[in-house]
């Protein structure tokens, strides 16, 4: 049996755990709502940057010489996945649940007879997946919104990156994957197609005020889409990361939450073996005392 | 026909300017154009440059902008732009660092994509410090 010594180690240590856990859990929490704040921020832009493509692909949709960026290359062999997760662990299953869809995707491709590639954005999508696919692995990103979520910069580099791979013919399709943030409990794996360009379903019905009207263009068509379709990218991805750094939080919170409970759980457990044990040392020494005296 | 037209200014992380507003001149790809109610549909390409917002008749605010669209119907004139900084409020020892940052970068560009690049960071950087306050 464990003596008293044992136990009370035992209670200090999971009480100092309980601790971290519950500051995680502040701090989480705090971070979520600017993380929220800076998704709902965004949204603006990535909204109207829809329309304003969507407008464009009505008209260029059909033509032969619209950019490959939106009509795709025709092909459907190579898929570029960009995964997108955290840089650090501990929070409950949002990494695994992206590289566990992501590799049941690859495994379906694969049967098929097609080719994956990937780019990791987050130390922890490059960690679980480079045992099994590390060959595919083309880039891997990490520190994203180190300093206070991440910046469009870092979206726009990815984009930018993006682009070019598409250029050379590296692949057909694209399909960045993150968790979608639904509620603070709960996120869902997310996979957006990127290239070729699906237009946003509601965009047609959306833009009552200018469907089927004639817009000039400044420089030209061939130009503005050749330099829009690209930002778009940078936006998606943008929009990707900011969705999933709220998830991140909000994952976070809740695990350490639970594990906050957990600890508690554990700590009544172990107080209740101790006094137990207490009260039970104190009586065998009680009798100990009282058998003595009736020898005399 | 209304008198004003509804304009907005979008960069990625947020809204930044969003209201009626009389006149609004955009710097276009092609040259800067003014915008006014009842102006004819239009998708254009911006270099780097000032929006001045009217009223009045007088330039009112000034945005400086980096590359971008603006997107002009009837009613409304949507500029989305990469970065975009309140003409008064920018710090003009932010933009000299800019300024210097993309000297340095385009002193050391390597390729045509990379130096028409850091070339638009110094062409916003060098407008930034034109219009610190």
């Amino acid at each position: 049996m464990a003596s008293l010594k044992d136990l009370r180690v035992r209670i200090n240590s999971v009480r100092q755990t309980q601790k971290i856990t519950s500051a995680m859990k502040l701090v989480a929490a705090s971070k979520l709502r600017r993380a929220q704040e800076a998704a709902e921020a965004a949204r603006p832009f990535s909204e109207r940057m829809e329309r304003m493509v969507g407008s464009l692909a009505e008209i260029m949709g059909e033509r032969e010489d619209a950019p490959q960026m939106m009509r795709g290359t025709g092909r459907d062999e190579t898929h570029l996945f960009v995964v997108a997760t955290a840089d650090r662990g501990l929070c409950g299953g949002f990494n695994s649940s992206i590289t566990r869809a992501t590799r049941a995707r690859i495994k379906e491709l694969a049967e098929q007879g097609k080719s994956t590639k990937i780019i990791c954005v987050g130390r922890k999508a490059r960690d679980q997946l480079r045992r099994e696919f590390g060959a595919m692995i083309v880039d891997h990103m990490d520190g994203i919104g180190r300093t206070g979520g991440p910046s469009f910069e870092e979206a726009d580099e990815i984009g930018r990156n993006l682009a070019r791979r598409f250029e050379e013919g590296e692949f057909d399709t694209c399909t960045v994957v993150y968790n979608r943030f639904k509620t603070v409990m709960s996120q869902v794996v997310t996979f957006q197609q990127l290239i070729p360009f699906s237009p946003p379903a509601e965009a047609g019905a959306e833009s009552g005020d200018g469907s089927g009207a004639i817009y000039d263009f400044e420089p030209d068509e061939e130009m503005i889409l050749s330099d829009l379709l690209p930002r778009n990218l940078s936006i998606q991805i943008f929009r990707a990361l900011l969705e999933n750094a709220a998830s991140e939080q909000g994952a976070r919170m809740t695990a350490m939450d639970s594990a906050t409970r957990n600890a508690g759980e554990m700590i009544d457990k172990l107080t209740l073996h101790y006094n137990r044990t207490r009260q039970a040392q104190i009586t065998k020494e009680l009798i100990e005392i009282i058998s003595g005296a009736e020898a005399l | 026909m209304a008198d004003t037209l509804q304009f907005e200014l979008v960069a990625p992380e947020r809204l930044i300017f969003s209201g009626d507003v009389e006149m609004v001149v955009v710097p276009g790809a092609e040259g800067d154009f003014g915008v006014l109610p009842g102006h004819s549909l239009l998708i254009s390409t911006l270099r780097p440059g000032v929006i001045e917002i009217y009223e009045n008749e007088k330039p009112k605010d000034r945005y400086v902008v980096a590359e971008g669209f603006a997107e002009v119907t009837g009613e409304r004139c949507t500029v989305l732009s990469t970065e975009a900084f309140e003409a008064g409020a920018i710090d003009r020892a932010e933009a000299e660092r800019r300024l210097e940052q993309a000297q340095l970068g385009l002193r050391d560009a390597e390729g045509d994509e990379e130096r028409e690049k850091f070339e638009r960071a110094v062409e916003l950087a060098e407008l930034l410090a034109a219009n610190a306050g």
